[in-house]
């Protein structure tokens, strides 16, 4: 969605390092993240921008309440079952480019929360490219991770990234998303015969032995 | 399940308990006076009657439900579940606990929405945690968890991690 498609598309041989290194330089400059706060991660997210630790010095101050305006997306909490759903819908309406932090232990892996309510890392639901560890992460380290995030940028090129069609992405269901259903559920959710269990968790495991 | 023992003036029967059984005492199974809390058995298919007379006799006048919560005893366990409603006067100011046991294979209930609306959204999730029906009831679908939901993830048998891992991928 913008020039550097256009030219590359256009113009297929032609070498655009040093487009890329202006487009590249513009990008890492103001990478804007999307208000999406999730747990007591977004505390820190939260006072990363405040005064004393100013993340606007990295231009990544701009916190854009629609995903229409956010190249990124920072995953500050754990991600609950029922909210994978929307936050891959959030990361399905930010443009090209995005990217993604996963902000502290429990977006990075489900965290203390082993259970059957957290998904076990943000990572099965959208591309991550940053992981902070941490509960919660200093505001100092998701500095951190949005200046390596800029050196990734930095290394990117144009002709990396594609738009996804305006039609495609409007046809898209989102897995998981299911319509309100009518009263009759309590038919539907009879459980099946035996559902072999995939892992056993730790309690399961402490209490076989 | 063994209640301490409690000083005498607990195990004075409340009203609502001799309300209960002077009237109807079909209705009362069972009394439990435990840490000064009053508890009474209730069949089941008397529940949605004894909450109307409970709410409605000058004596007791429950018109305030607090709470319904289900409990899964154990899979080895029969009754195994069981449905508590958690009343309250404000204007007698006085708690009673309303407890109905249900079999595994048989987990229909009366609903209580016709008595206290509030009945409304805890009967949803006590479905939705523990897969008790409540008959009768308007609008019975999974409050809490996902609408795609498989089983109830309260009851004891239910693995903590849930049956699969979860990818949207």
């Amino acid at each position: 969605m913008g020039l550097e498609n256009v030219i590359a598309e256009a113009l297929p041989e032609v070498l655009t390092t040093r487009l890329d290194s202006l487009i590249n330089w513009a990008r890492k400059s103001s990478l804007w993240p999307a208000t999406f706060g999730l747990a007591c991660c977004a505390i820190e997210m939260m006072n990363a921008t405040s005064s004393r630790n100013d993340l606007a010095r990295f231009g990544s101050e701009v916190f854009r309440a629609s995903p229409r305006q956010a190249d990124v997306m920072i995953v500050s909490g754990r991600v609950s079952r029922k909210m994978a759903p929307v936050l891959r819908r959030i990361y399905d309406q930010m443009p090209e480019p995005k990217w993604v932090i996963s902000m502290g232990a429990c977006a990075t892996s489900g965290g203390v929360f082993d259970n059957y309510a957290i998904v076990q890392g943000v990572d099965k639901i959208v591309p991550v490219d940053v992981y902070i560890p941490g509960c919660p992460p200093r505001p100092e380290m998701l500095i951190h991770a949005v200046m390596m995030l800029q050196d990734k940028v930095m290394n990117e090129s144009v002709r990396d990234r594609r738009d996804i069609p305006e039609e495609e992405a409007r046809e898209a269901v989102v897995p998981g998303t299911l319509p309100i259903t009518d009263g009759s559920t309590a038919q539907q959710n009879t459980l099946p015969e035996s559902r072999p269990y995939t892992i056993a968790s730790r309690h399961e495991r402490r209490r076989s032995t | 399940m063994t209640p301490e023992e409690t000083p005498s003036s607990d195990t004075a029967p409340s009203p609502s308990v001799t309300a209960l059984q002077r009237e109807h005492p079909e209705w009362v199974r069972e009394v439990i006076i435990a840490f000064g809390e009053t508890t009474i058995v209730v069949p089941r298919e008397n529940i949605a009657d004894a909450c109307t007379f409970l709410k409605t006799s000058p004596e007791t006048r429950f018109d305030f439900l607090a709470d319904i919560c289900g409990a899964d005893r154990g899979v080895e366990e029969e009754p195994r579940f069981e449905v508590n409603y958690h009343l309250f006067s404000t204007t007698k100011y006085h708690r009673v606990r309303l407890k109905v046991l249900l079999n595994e294979e048989d987990t229909h209930v009366p609903t209580v929405t016709g008595i206290w609306k509030t009945a409304n959204w805890h009967e949803r999730e006590t479905f939705d945690l523990f897969g008790v029906i409540f008959d009768g009831h308007p609008d019975l679908r999974r409050i809490l968890l996902p609408d795609d939901w498989q089983g109830h993830a309260l009851r004891k048998d239910f693995p903590l991690r849930g049956y699969e891992p979860y990818s949207l991928k």
